[in-house]
């Protein structure tokens, strides 16, 4: 047990080990995302649909922790790595390049702590806003948010909440920098994991690319068919 | 040509160091961009000025002793051309050049433009080498290895280990000097023996020497005098995790 824990030590303190624990976290967090998005989209299958897969959600009650307490651990080590290696790299390079220039590197990669810390902080907005419900008042116990068995609707917290432009504009913006830091992170994943060869590199580039439009064009349609008067 | 340089000046490791600007005048558009600096030298020297310190050997884009970082591109930054091998027709009359060391607290700078790059030679004792009983040249024929396979070692054989890698890297890493090296000896027969050993060695020393994390923007293989390409880095961190899964298993 004692040689496992050391080994795992000593995996993360290679600079490899971090990168790919990075990476696995990555991985757990996609799967959320797509999960999530799965269940968000039943939006327009109407109010019904998407109340019933909430009641269905909450009715786990203590075991819906489970993949909470799961998610946030993914979390925090994605970041704690990433800020790790962060702070190596900043070191490795005391003195800055008088001239410097960029010959490969994409914009989305280049941005990757920028657009990580503004998911952090959209993160934590999106948690009080809709799971906290305290932004909104949506958990207030006035009954407006509250079907006749006394569920959630949480339809018309989302049409309620999307109905505001700032609010709207807000996850437009933190959804664009999730597909930034999708488009470079997916990518980035198959190359950190071993997977990439010279055959499939341009393959997990594009992967990489049409995970962030899916994956963020489906989010962004349910704000905006609210907006458009779609949902209502 | 007449040109504007501008050069990164620095007595030792731990004075600061600073751009100094000299006029480079009536050059030869055919000068490699290091004999434009002897040229500039000559000059320094006879006015009685300490020449400008940069480090070449052979002169021939093979030996790997030629760094500099040309406005900001090491080695210029047209890719698969040592500094040595760059002329000066590729710059502009009355062009200002910017020239600067490799940059990373791994290449301390010995002066001037000059860095030292032991840490990639204590990368190597780490595990870049096989362990064979020397003596008289095997035959030839005698280990059959796949033409697929000869080509891939050979390709990442190439690196001539000049840090350019380390030098473009938006982090100062070393993944892909590395990665060369793994790659070539982990895919020939008489480095397999030592595949795990070599591949772990060489990070830990990679990882002890100070570089950065590789964050996947390749820049390095963009600047590469032997176009060694980036999937050689993939190929590295699939025999790290390997490796390691199995040094954890052994306990």
């Amino acid at each position: 047990m004692k040689a496992l824990y050391l080994a795992v030590i000593r995996f993360y303190a290679s600079s490899i080990g971090k990168k790919m624990i990075v990476a696995l976290s990555a991985l757990g967090l996609l799967a959320f995302l797509l999960g999530h998005l799965a269940g968000n989209l039943l939006i327009f299958s109407g109010p019904d649909a998407l109340n019933a897969y909430a009641a269905k959600l909450h009715g786990l009650g203590v075991f819906l922790w489970v993949p909470r307490l799961g998610l946030l651990g993914l979390v925090g080590v994605h970041i704690m790595a990433t800020l790790h290696l962060a702070a190596q790299n900043r070191a490795a390079r005391p003195q800055e390049y008088v001239a410097d220039a960029t010959l490969r590197a994409t914009r989305s990669s280049r941005m990757m702590v920028l657009s990580g810390l503004t998911i952090l902080a959209f993160i934590i907005y999106h948690l009080l806003h809709f799971t906290v419900g305290n932004l909104h008042g949506f958990h207030d116990d006035n009954g407006v948010y509250r079907l006749a068995d006394g569920s959630m609707n949480v339809y018309k917290m989302m049409v309620v909440a999307f109905g505001v432009w700032f609010n709207s504009l807000f996850y437009l913006v933190a959804l664009t920098l999730l597909g930034s830091h999708l488009s470079h992170g997916v990518s980035s994943l198959f190359q950190t994991l071993g997977f990439t060869t010279p055959r499939t590199r341009p393959l997990y580039t594009w992967v990489g690319r049409l995970f962030a439009v899916a994956i963020c064009g489906g989010f962004a349609s349910i704000p905006v068919a609210v907006l458009a008067g779609f949902l209502k | 040509m007449n040109l504007t340089l501008k050069v990164w000046r620095q007595k030792n490791r731990n004075a600061p160091g600073h751009l100094a600007e000299y006029q480079a005048r009536d050059i030869p558009v055919d000068a490699s961009f290091l004999e434009m600096l002897d040229i500039v030298n000559e000059r320094l020297i006879e006015s009685g000025d300490d020449p400008i310190a940069f480090d070449h050997d052979c002169r021939e884009g093979i030996c790997g002793m030629c760094s500099l970082t040309i406005n900001g591109k090491p080695h210029g930054g047209k890719g698969g051309v040592t500094t040595c091998q760059l002329h000066m027709r590729e710059f502009q009359e009355g062009q200002t050049i910017v020239i600067e060391p490799f940059r990373a607290s791994a290449f301390p700078v010995v002066k001037d433009l000059a860095v030292n790059r032991s840490a990639f030679d204590r990368i190597i004792q780490g595990g870049g080498f096989i362990s064979v009983r020397t003596g008289s040249a095997p035959e030839a024929n005698g280990t059959p290895i796949a033409k697929d396979v000869a080509d891939r070692a050979f390709a990442a054989a190439a690196c001539i280990g000049c840090g350019a890698c380390v030098a473009a890297c938006k982090n100062a890493s070393a993944m892909l000097f590395v990665a060369a090296k793994v790659t070539h000896l982990n895919s020939v027969p008489q480095g397999q023996p030592e595949r795990d050993r070599r591949v772990l060695g060489m990070v830990r020393a990679m990882d002890a020497a100070g570089f950065g994390n590789c964050t996947n923007q390749y820049e390095c293989a963009a600047v590469c005098p032997k176009e060694i390409p980036a999937d050689a880095i993939a190929r590295l961190n699939r025999d790290y995790g390997t490796a390691a899964i199995k040094e954890a298993l052994a306990g």
